[in-house]
């Protein structure tokens, strides 16, 4: 059991595919311009991530290794465009924000990375914990951007407004505010690492 | 653990065909699922941008309709909704309209009285910077309400106009001026059938 939670917990800090593995950056700096959008995207990612590793994990022994990318890439594909029905049926306003990049989610290398790293080779428990896990620590660190950004950029978090309309540092919701962003999050979490050490 | 099929063209034939098979199904009955909920969506989404571009009291009937008009040899469509009153007179249209912006195209709706004075404009989908461009969806779209094109010059200040541009936008503020000029011209080039009360003209 304590090996699952390790498989659990390792993608939340220990391996973060943002903050430590530095996966799947594209989605990462497009649509962390507010802690909605971030988190929105997590979770979204997290849904993918966490069917794609059990039904991976399932037909495991079915594909043939040749052409185990292809198929991967179908269940992946499958689920993404599910989440983005659903999501385009019951959530328009987050859709409309995030809708140009669900699809991307797709070639995310963390879904396909999992799979052919972890779910492939996996049984089904410790695939679902593995994706979990992964797709929390993703959604904790594009909330985590997302909220430097907003608050930075926006003078809010959450849509809450904080800081007053003269404070707001707007590069922090353009593009070089995400690379600022994620650089300095990155640099803390290495010291933070190192001196646990 | 179960062991790995042998990659004969057979077993990845097979794979490959049960997989996207079921994919497609599953994804078909999703979509057969989902498809009431997104086409009501999208028409709450056309209406309450109706609503808000042509805010009209009383009984009023909304007729779905295009208008085209020609420009230096090419034909413009715009999708639009007519609206009458229980008499059928003709009170006013909302025209969707679209422009090439700074960041992409800025998709738009402007609602037009029967004499042409706009009585709003919406920004339906835009890809502009936050808080540069993006900004035409507050204060700027608003000096446009109340004011009619036949006397109100529809280009920004800098190229001659009455628009007052968004600082460090003018792109965009060019950009939101044409489209909203674009739907003001299919207005007046098709405004005599609308007067006849809808349903005859082609």
């Amino acid at each position: 059991m304590s090996n699952n939670l390790k498989t659990f917990t390792k993608g939340l800090i220990k391996e973060n595919p943002i903050l430590v593995l530095l996966l799947g950056c594209c989605p990462t700096l497009a649509t962390t311009t507010s802690a909605i959008n971030g988190m929105s995207m997590g979770l979204a990612t997290t849904f993918v991530l966490v069917l794609s590793n059990i039904f991976i994990s399932l037909l495991k022994g079915f594909i043939p290794d040749k052409v185990r990318i292809p198929c991967f890439i179908v269940v992946i594909a499958s689920f993404v465009t599910l989440v983005q029905l659903l999501m385009q049926a019951y959530v328009p306003d987050i859709y409309e924000t995030l809708g140009l990049f669900i699809p991307l989610i797709v070639v995310n290398c963390i879904v396909l990375g999992r799979a052919e790293a972890f779910a492939s080779k996996n049984p089904v428990w410790p695939s679902l914990l593995d994706g979990l896990g992964m797709g929390l620590g993703f959604t904790f660190a594009l909330t985590l951007l997302g909220c430097i950004r907003e608050f930075l950029g926006n003078g809010s978090i959450f849509g809450l407004g904080i800081l007053p309309e003269t404070a707001k540092i707007l590069v922090f919701i353009l593009p070089p505010g995400a690379f600022f962003c994620l650089g300095f999050v990155i640099a803390i979490v290495n010291k933070l690492k190192k001196e646990s050490h | 653990m179960a062991k790995k099929k042998e990659s004969t063209l057979i077993n990845m034939l097979l794979a490959l065909f049960v997989i996207t098979a079921v994919s497609g199904g599953l994804l078909g009955l999703v979509y057969g699922f989902t498809k009431d909920a997104i086409a009501e969506v999208d028409l709450k989404k056309n209406q309450a941008a109706i609503q808000a571009v042509l805010p009209l009291e009383g009984e009023i009937t909304y007729q779905a309709d295009t208008l085209s008009y020609t420009d230096a040899g090419v034909t413009l469509t715009f999708p639009c909704n007519l609206a009458y009153d229980a008499n059928g007179n003709f009170l006013g249209a909302a025209i969707k309209t679209s422009e090439g912006g700074f960041g992409g195209k800025i998709d738009m709706m402007v609602g037009f009285l029967a004499d042409g004075t706009i009585k709003g404009t919406s920004v339906l989908s835009h890809s502009e910077t936050p808080g540069l461009g993006a900004n035409m969806t507050g204060p700027f779209k608003d000096q446009f309400v109340d004011k009619n094109p036949a006397t109100y010059r529809l280009t920004v200040k800098k190229d001659g106009g009455d628009v007052d541009a968004i600082t460090a936008a003018t792109i965009t503020s060019r950009a939101f001026s044409k489209a909203v000029n674009k739907a003001y011209n299919a207005f007046e080039a098709n405004k005599a059938q609308f007067m006849k009360g809808g349903t005859d003209h082609e």
